[in-house]
This record gives structure tokens, sequence and C-alpha cells, in this order.
């Protein structure tokens, strides 16, 4: 038996084509975010509202990843937003070669913004660069407050949590401390922006659209 | 099962490395930072059945989980930063400062190939 001392960074697949993706949107100015979560947190219900309400301000477009179907892009496309649709087949994450074929089919030129709906999976996604500017967590209530302590990945490397379905607290059905999570998001990333929201009746909303404005025109 | 891709590019690693020297890999040792969330049962499961009927067949993988590292904005101390346990409150090893930037993850590094030799 012979050992032999390789020590190479293993570039893999998904990195080239991640770096591809940095230097098409770096080159073509375009804010393109990646949106992480367990299944039915509101992703799209979230994405339908901020397209709706920002109509006028900054044009969006999404790229969907599911496993199989297309409800979420029919829903996306009933806002007249452009849609891309990536079926993993199975896959519990999108790759950064899914998301390159699907910027070709967008129309990049006429949008500020680039939002990616991953698959609903709160591990897998976290550890598959797309080439985005930047992961969008979102954690909803009915989740529970120990997520940042039990799935620190995607936390720490998220630009921004929105916290969803807050409209639940008032009523008292669900016990979910909002502190907890903030002192835990930030324990792992000190700069993570919190943006407590109902994507259902909208509360809180104007100061993630406002994130969401600046961000654009610092591109 | 993220580690399906990962076991891809791995399988492709280390047989060109064992091509160079001619010879049968038997096991190889790589690293990742923790960040890559990576599961070693559910890796070398997908592996072994990426690997079968080629020559990294019966591979051994060996798999080292690097600590995350943070860098404090205080005094500019590096250090090892544990994710994942609430009672823990990260900070600076040196100033005790929780005012700190996480480091990028370790990639993922194929360090040392086994041969057979015979
Ligand atoms: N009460 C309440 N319900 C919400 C809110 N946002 C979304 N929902 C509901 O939560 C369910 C899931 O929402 P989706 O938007 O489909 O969630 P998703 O994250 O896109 O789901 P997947 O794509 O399947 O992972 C739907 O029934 C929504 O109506 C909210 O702010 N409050
Ligand atoms: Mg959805
Ligand atoms: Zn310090």
């Amino acid at each position: 038996m012979k050992k032999i001392n390789v020590g190479k960074k293993i570039l893999s697949e998904n990195e080239k084509y991640a770096f591809e993706n940095i230097l098409f949107l770096a080159e073509q100015k375009k804010l393109c975010l990646n949106m992480i979560s367990s299944p039915g947190s509101g992703k799209t219900t979230i994405l339908t509202r901020t397209i709706s309400e920002l109509k006028n301000k900054i044009k969006i477009g999404v790229i969907e990843g599911d496993i199989q179907t297309d409800i979420d892009a029919e829903r996306i496309r009933a806002t007249e937003a452009p849609v891309v649709q990536i079926n993993t087949n199975g896959a519990c994450h999108l790759s950064a070669a899914q998301i390159s074929a699907a910027l070709k089919k967008l129309p990049v030129e006429d949008l500020n913004l680039i939002f990616i709906e991953n698959v609903g999976n709160l591990v897998c996604p976290s550890a598959f660069e797309l080439g985005e500017n930047g992961k969008i967590v979102v954690l909803s209530v009915a989740e529970g407050d120990d997520k940042p302590a039990k799935y620190p990945a995607i936390f720490a490397k998220s630009k921004v949590l929105l916290v969803n379905k807050i409209d639940l607290l008032s009523g008292g059905q669900v016990d979910f401390d909002i502190e907890r999570v903030k002192v835990d998001a930030r324990r792992l990333n000190k700069g993570i922006e919190i943006f407590p929201i109902s994507a259902k009746t909208g509360e809180g909303m104007a100061d993630w659209y406002d994130w969401l404005i600046k961000s654009v025109e610092k591109k | 099962m993220h580690e399906t891709m990962v076991a891809q590019s791995l399988l492709a690693a280390i047989s060109d490395e064992a091509a160079k020297h001619n010879a049968k890999p038997i096991g190889a040792k790589i690293s990742c930072g923790k960040l890559w969330a990576i599961n070693d049962e559910a890796l070398c499961f997908a592996f072994e059945a990426i690997a079968k009927g080629t020559p990294c067949e019966g591979v051994k993988l060996d798999i080292e989980h690097k600590p995350i590292r943070g860098q404090c904005k205080k005094c500019d101390q590096s250090f090892e930063v544990e994710l994942g346990n609430p009672l823990a409150r990260p900070g600076c090893s040196k100033c005790g400062s929780d005012d700190f930037e996480l480091l990028p993850d370790g990639p993922l590094i194929l360090e040392e190939i086994e041969l057979q030799t015979d």
C-alpha cells in the first residue's frame, strides 16, 4: 500500500457554473437572491405579494425550483412576472448549472431583480452556491423558534432572515419567541437583516421592500 | 442527498490521481468545511453506488470536517466557532468580543489517496 499526498481543491462542477453565474450577473448589473426554507414556510406567497406591490418600482423575474410540479411557477405567472421553471426530478436542491440555463431563458435585460425559489429544504440547498448575490432564509413561526440553533448553516450564510406568518402569533395559537430567534441568528451571523412579516396580511413587508429597493439601487 | 453530487466530483478526482500513478486506489482522505453539511454515511453510500464497476470500486473514504472559523473585528484574532450548540456563545478566543465575521467555509479537498502496491 502506498499513500500519496494530493492536497488538491476539488472544484466541483457546481462551483464552475456558480462562478460563471457570478460573472454574468456582475456584467449585467443584476441582483439575484436565492430563497431557502423548509417546505411551506411561505416563499411563493412572499414572492407573489412582493412582485405585485413593487410592480411600479422594480422589475422582478423568478426562477422556480420544484421537485416535480409547476404549481408555484403558475402562481408567479399569474402576477405577470417572467418565470422559468426548473424541475429537479427528486433532487433536494438547485444546482448552479440549472441556474445558468434558466438565466438564459429569462429576459434579464428588462429586469432589476431575479429571485430564485429553491426547493423546500433547510439543509441541502445551503451547501450549493448558485452564483447568487445573497441568500434569503425564510422561517415561519409554526416551525418553532429553535431552528437557527438546530440548522445553523443556512442562518450563518444568509443576508436576510424573513420570519413569516407573524399573523399567527397574535391569537396565541403558536408559541414562538421571536427574540430568541433574533439572538440565535445574530450569534451565527452578526450582520443578518431580520424582518418579521406576514405575507398574508402584509404586516412588516414595507421594511423588506425598502431593503430590496436599496439593494437593487446599489447594483 | 446533495452528497451524490459531491460523490461524483470526488470519484472523478480520485480516478484522475490514481491514473497518474497507474495504480488502483483503495482509500482516500478528504476534508471539507462544516457548512458543506455532509453526512458521512450518505456520502459513503452515494460513493459506493456510483463507484461500482469503476476502478474506484471498494475505495474507503475518510472524511474530515474542518471547523468553522471567525475573525474578530476588534483584535483581528482568528478562532474556531462552534455552531449548532445553543448554549455556546461564540466569541473571540483572545478578547471575548462577539463582534466577528465568519470566515469562508473550508473547500472540499482531496487530501490523500492510498494505492494498491503488490
Ligand atoms: N397565516 C399565514 N399563512 C401563510 C403566510 N404565508 C404563506 N402562508 C400559507 O402557507 C402555505 C404555504 O405557502 P407557500 O407560499 O406555498 O410556501 P412555500 O414556501 O412556497 O412552499 P414550498 O414551495 O412547497 O416549499 C399556504 O397555505 C399559504 O397560504 C402568512 O404570512 N400567514
Ligand atoms: Mg413555493
Ligand atoms: Zn478579539
